[in-house]
């Protein structure tokens, strides 16, 4: 008999102590985010240092080593170069990340010997059309960074809300609007369509 | 009732009932308001619940749950019941047609006919039947038969195995349901909830709970088995979402589906008035006496909101049971009905006898161990919280170093 009651004892004790438990919850601050109508700061501010986000690169200290374009596991990244024969200096060209492929593992900025390439806090750029996610960095042949004893560029200041990313992504999206803005005129239902994507 | 017909009757047009020629007109006409009032209430009841649940669900796990419809959301059951309202009513190919769509209304008429007999304050019942009690145990065993020809008609099995198993767990819980309420039936001597009522008194110790450990023991197990036959947590294996996708109800969708949430809900009305009019004193208003109760408006208004209120409480104790608690298995629910809840149940039956053959209602002494009962409750619900207190500080210094910031959020505070 003993058994039974011990049985009856710890089922409704338990059951005590568990109700004790959810009721002192009711009491406790919600860990929610309310993202993104109730923020207490903005969340950018709340996220922390070693977020990885929309990656960015800062094309002043690239060195042109490939490494990135490399061990990306998904080829997101594509960097051309270009070498001058006769000054022999060497040139970026271009340095696209596809943000709509990248997996956000982080593996580029690890290997990147001067932190050229890195992870920032900045995360809503969803857009209207998949293109648009195609970041380029460089604009027109950027020479290349060089090592010098004096100064780490590791050790510099990362602009980790994004600014270059969000400059870039905004340009690139008021020239698809202005190159569409010269086909308007064939086609007026493709019109009323990018009004609305503007608006 | 009647009497109140008679008396809108003559509020309104200013002539007897007797005389005037309409008097079956005006009781039938009478009749379907009170079946629309009960309805409505027991529509939005079963709405407002659903959306409470959610936030105090949300609360439990540390959420803030569904917020953005209306203001704090309160709109949620709103959209989710005209979004269940605008979807195609499918019927599987291969289901019985005929009892795949009659299903529903034997689940929502089972439940929705208990409303008749509960009352909702002194002298507010739609009907008080002199078998009150016994009459909510029948008819709630409608629902039985709907959720079965609802899960034999789906032809899917997901569905067929929810059928047997809720009619497996209703009818063996209907056995302690019934057990556990003659110590009620016995000190009251009628089965007319009213009545039951009327034999209670205000004040906690007048109750029907704190009368004697035997009657404690059945509030306990008739807790337990109303939960059980509610459908509701621990014991919901008809439609436990993990084993059987959605139970008896998978194959449903639009309105048709819509009904089986809802008298889930309105049954929760229903188990928790139970519990309430039995055990806890049902409308007694503290320091007044029935005969004063009656002659007063704003008296009656106020058993009503007594009612309201601790039903409400009785409510939110099973909302949190159904968040704290994992889902028994099959087994151990059968178990406990015929090897823990049953004997408990005949016991007590037989020590209330004893104890009020030794000590009747009226006596001194049988007030002084009432007291000594309400005593050891109150002691009880005072280690209740001091329990939760000591689970509130345990976690508050680890949050505070960890976040910066008290984790003082009661529950009265709206996210």
């Amino acid at each position: 008999m003993t058994p039974y009651f011990n049985a009856v004892a710890t089922t409704l004790y338990s059951i005590f102590e568990g109700m004790a438990v959810t009721t002192s919850y009711l009491f406790r601050r919600p860990s929610t985010i309310q993202y993104p109508n109730k923020l207490e700061k903005p969340l950018e501010e709340q996220l922390s240092d070693r977020y990885r986000g929309i990656l960015q690169v800062d094309t002043s200290v690239c060195i042109g080593c490939r490494i990135c374009e490399k061990t990306c596991p998904i080829d997101c990244i594509a960097i051309n170069l270009e070498k001058n024969k006769e000054t022999k200096e060497r040139f970026l060209t271009r340095f696209d990340i596809d943000i709509s492929k990248c997996m956000f593992c982080g593996l580029c900025s690890e290997n990147c010997s001067t932190c050229a390439i890195y992870h920032t806090k900045f995360f809503n750029g969803a857009t209207q059309n998949v293109d648009e996610l195609v970041v380029r960095f460089v604009d027109s042949p950027i020479v290349l960074y060089k090592h010098r004893k004096d100064s780490d560029p590791k050790t510099r200041e990362k602009d980790l809300s994004g600014v270059i990313v969000k400059q870039k992504m905004v340009k690139q999206r008021m020239k698809k609007q202005k190159t569409a803005k010269q086909e308007m005129p064939v086609n007026k239902i493709s019109k009323h369509k990018i009004k609305e994507e503007i608006l | 009732m009647k009497e109140n017909a008679n008396l809108l009757f003559v509020f309104l047009f200013k002539t007897p009932i007797e005389g005037s020629g309409y008097s079956l007109a005006w009781y039938i006409l009478f009749v379907f308001i009170i079946a629309g009032a009960l309805l409505f209430f027991a529509a939005n009841f079963a709405g407002i619940t659903s959306f409470i649940e959610r936030r105090i669900a949300a609360r439990i796990q540390t959420r803030v749950g569904p917020n953005v419809v209306g203001p704090q959301g309160i709109l949620q059951w709103v959209a989710d019941g005209i979004k269940l309202l605008l979807k195609e009513d499918l019927i599987p190919d291969r289901a019985d047609q005929f009892l795949f769509r009659v299903a529903p209304y034997f689940v929502f008429s089972g439940l929705f006919a208990a409303f008749v007999a509960l009352p909702f304050g002194y002298g507010i019942v739609a009907a008080d039947l002199n078998v009150g009690v016994y009459y909510i145990f029948a008819i709630t065993s409608l629902v039985v038969v709907g959720i079965i020809m609802g899960g034999w008609s789906s032809n899917s099995k997901w569905a067929l195995f929810g059928a047997l198993r809720s009619a497996a767990q209703i009818i063996s819980y209907e056995i302690p349901t019934a057990l556990s309420l003659i110590p009620v039936i016995m000190l009251t001597g009628s089965l007319s909830t009213q009545d039951i009522i009327k034999a209670q008194g205000g004040l906690p110790w007048d109750w029907f709970v704190f009368h004697s450990p035997f009657t404690f023991v059945c509030f306990v197990v008739f807790f337990i088995s109303a939960l059980a036959e509610g459908n509701r947590i621990p014991f919901d294996l008809p439609e436990a979402e993990s084993e059987l996708v959605s139970g008896y109800n998978t194959e449903y969708s639009g309105f048709r589906f819509l009904v089986f949430p809802m008298a889930e809900w309105a049954n929760l009305w229903v188990i928790a008035a139970m519990v309430s009019l039995t055990y806890l004193g049902g409308w007694q208003v503290p320091f007044v006496s029935i005969e004063t109760l009656s002659g007063s408006l704003v008296l009656i208004f106020l058993s009503v909101a007594v009612f309201v209120i601790k039903t409400s409480i009785v409510v939110f104790i099973v909302m949190q049971l159904r968040w704290t608690l994992p889902r028994v298995r099959v087994d151990q629910m059968t178990q406990l009905c015929w090897t823990y809840l049953v004997p408990f149940c005949l016991v007590a039956i037989v020590g209330t006898m004893i104890w009020m053959l030794i000590f009747p209602w009226e006596t001194r002494v049988a007030l002084l161990l009432r007291l000594m009962m309400f005593g050891i409750g109150f002691a009880f619900c005072f280690f209740y919280v001091r329990r939760i207190r000591f689970n509130y500080f345990n976690d508050k210094t680890a949050y505070e170093n960890l976040k910066k910031k008290s984790p003082w959020y009661p529950i009265w505070r709206l996210p």
